[in-house]
C-alpha cells in the first residue's frame, strides 16, 4: 500500500474523452448547486406556508402542520430518498409511470427526486423556524392590526411576515448551508453530484487523498462565502431597536 | 401496484440485526463524539490563543461538509492512515471506519453543545471553587462539568436521535444497519417498496417517541 503523493492531479486527463478531473469538480458543483438552489426555494414556500399554519388560531390547520414537521422530521433523510426514487413512481398513474421510468433520462429522474425530497425535509425545518419567528414577535403587533381593521391574512402578509423573515435569517442561513451539505445524498442514487465525482476522481485516479482534500475545500469555501453574504444581508435588513431573537 | 407485507415476519431477525447494528454505530458516535467534544470544547474555552484557534478549526472544519463525505472518505483513507502510523496492514472494515467517521464528526457538534453548557454557567462557580483552593481540572471536573451537562442533557439527546437518523448513511459503504438490512431483506424476495415503509415507519417511531422523552426530560431538568 504504497502512497503517490500528487496534488497536480486535477489537471491531469481522466482518460474519458479530453476531460481533466478538475472538469468533474466543476460539473459535480454545477449538480450540487442546481439541487440545492431548488430544493431551497421548495422548502422556503412550502416551509412558509406551513409555519404561517402553525400560528394560524384554528386547531385542524395547526394541527396538519405539526404532523407534517413531525412525520419529515423523524424519518433519516435517506429513507425519505428512496420513498421518493423507488417507490413514490411505483404510485403513479401507469401513463405518468411510463413517462418517469422510461422516457426521461436517469439524470433527470434522480435529480427531480432529490429535489422534491430535499425540498420537503428542509421545509419542515423551515417551518419551525418560520413558527419561532412569528411567535418571537411581541403579541401587541398582532392586536394592533386587529384594531386598525387588518383581516388575518393581511395581518400575516403585512405586519408579521415581513418581521419574522428579518429575525430569522440566521437559523434560516444554517438550514441554507444544510441543504448544500444534505444535497450530497444525491450521489446514493447515481446522481454525479460534487461527492459522486469526488468518489470517482479518486477511483480513477487513486490519489483518494487529494480528490477529498479538493471536495473538503469546496464545500468549506462554498459555506464561508454565503455565511458571509448572508450575514451581510442580515445587517442590511435588520429590525431597527430589536436584539436579535431566535435560533442560533 | 398492491402491497403485501406477509414478508416482514420471516425478515424479522434479519432485520433485527440491522438495528442492532444501527444501535452500535449510534451508542458508539454517541459517546466517543461527546468525549471528543468535551475535550474540543475546553480547549476552544481556553486562554491560551492557538489551542482554541485549533478547536475552532476543527468545528468549523467538520460543521461545513456533509457527514456522507466523511464517511466515504474515512472508509478509503483510514486503512492508509493506520498502515502509516503502524507501519503494517491493520485491517479495520466499514464499521470501524464508520465508528471514527460517526466520533470526530459528532464531535465538532457536541462540542458547540458543551461549550454553550459550560458557558452557561455562572462566573461566581469558578471563582467560588478556586477561592476554595481547587486547580483548573478539579474546578472543571468536579464544579462546571456537571452542572453544565446537566443543563446540556436535553440537546445532547436530540444530537443522538439526529445521530440516530444519520447512520443509515453507512448505505454508501455497504455495512448493514438497519436500513441496508431492510433493503436487502426486501429485494431478495421483490418487496422492497413494503420494506421500504416499514424502515420509514419503525425509524419514525422510534425517533419519534424518543422526541417525545426529550421534551419532557427538558421540564424535569431545568435547573
Amino acid at each position: 500500500m504504497n502512497y503517490n503523493w500528487d496534488w497536480g492531479v486535477f489537471f491531469k486527463s481522466t482518460g474519458v474523452g479530453s476531460e481533466i478531473y478538475l472538469d468533474w469538480y466543476v460539473a459535480g458543483l454545477g449538480w450540487t448547486i442546481a439541487i440545492a438552489v431548488v430544493a431551497w426555494i421548495i422548502a422556503l414556500l412550502l416551509g412558509s406556508i406551513l409555519g404561517v399554519m402553525r400560528t394560524v388560531p384554528n386547531r385542524l390547520v395547526s394541527g396538519i402542520a405539526t404532523c407534517y414537521v413531525e412525520l419529515f422530521r423523524n424519518v433519516p433523510l435517506l429513507v425519505q430518498l428512496f420513498i421518493w426514487y423507488f417507490l413514490v413512481p411505483d404510485l403513479l398513474p401507469a401513463d405518468m409511470q411510463e413517462w418517469y421510468k422510461q422516457d426521461l433520462n436517469p439524470t433527470t429522474s434522480a435529480y427531480l427526486s432529490v429535489v422534491v425530497c430535499l425540498g420537503l425535509f428542509t421545509a419542515a425545518r423551515v417551518c419551525e423556524q418560520v413558527r419561532t419567528g412569528i411567535q418571537a414577535l411581541p403579541r401587541g403587533q398582532e392586536s394592533a392590526a386587529r384594531a386598525m381593521g387588518f383581516k388575518l391574512p393581511q395581518i400575516y402578509w403585512n405586519v408579521l411576515l415581513p418581521q419574522a423573515y428579518r429575525i430569522i435569517i440566521p437559523p434560516l442561513t444554517s438550514e441554507f448551508l444544510n441543504v448544500f451539505k444534505n444535497s450530497s445524498v444525491a450521489s446514493l442514487i447515481g446522481l454525479m453530484e460534487l461527492l459522486a465525482q469526488t468518489k470517482q476522481t479518486a477511483e480513477f485516479s487513486a490519489n483518494l487523498f487529494e480528490a477529498f482534500t479538493l471536495a473538503t475545500l469546496i464545500y468549506f469555501t462554498l459555506n464561508m462565502s454565503l455565511m458571509l453574504l448572508m450575514r451581510m444581508v442580515e445587517k442590511k435588513v435588520a429590525v431597527p431597536g430589536l436584539i436579535s431573537v431566535g435560533g442560533k | 401496484m398492491e402491497f403485501d407485507f406477509t414478508g416482514i415476519i420471516p425478515a424479522i431477525p434479519g432485520l433485527w440485526n440491522g438495528m442492532v447494528m444501527t444501535l452500535k454505530l449510534m451508542a458508539l458516535g454517541v459517546v466517543g463524539g461527546i468525549i471528543l467534544g468535551t475535550i474540543l470544547a475546553l480547549m476552544r474555552l481556553s486562554h491560551n490563543k492557538l489551542v482554541s484557534n485549533i478547536a475552532g478549526a476543527y468545528v468549523n472544519y467538520f460543521r461545513s461538509i456533509p457527514l456522507l463525505l466523511v464517511i466515504t472518505w474515512f472508509y478509503l483513507a483510514v486503512p492508509f492512515v493506520l498502515r502509516w502510523i503502524t507501519g503494517e496492514d491493520t485491517p479495520i472494515g466499514a464499521f470501524g471506519s464508520c465508528v471514527v467517521a460517526f466520533m470526530m464528526f459528532e464531535a465538532a457538534y457536541f462540542c458547540e453543545i458543551v461549550r454553550a453548557g459550560v458557558q452557561s454557567i455562572p462566573k461566581g462557580q469558578m471563582g467560588a471553587a478556586q477561592a476554595l483552593g481547587m486547580n483548573y481540572g478539579q474546578v472543571m471536573r468536579l464544579i462546571i462539568l456537571p452542572q453544565a451537562f446537566r443543563k446540556m442533557t436535553p440537546l445532547l439527546l436530540q444530537q443522538s436521535i439526529i445521530l440516530f437518523q444519520d447512520t443509515s448513511l453507512v448505505y454508501t459503504v455497504g455495512l448493514v444497519d438497519f436500513l441496508n438490512a431492510s433493503r436487502a431483506n426486501g429485494d431478495i424476495i421483490g418487496r422492497s417498496n413494503e420494506f421500504l415503509i416499514i424502515a420509514g415507519l419503525v425509524y419514525f417511531t422510534i425517533s419519534f417517541a424518543a422526541s417525545l422523552l426529550v421534551k419532557r426530560l427538558q421540564k424535569r431538568f431545568a435547573v
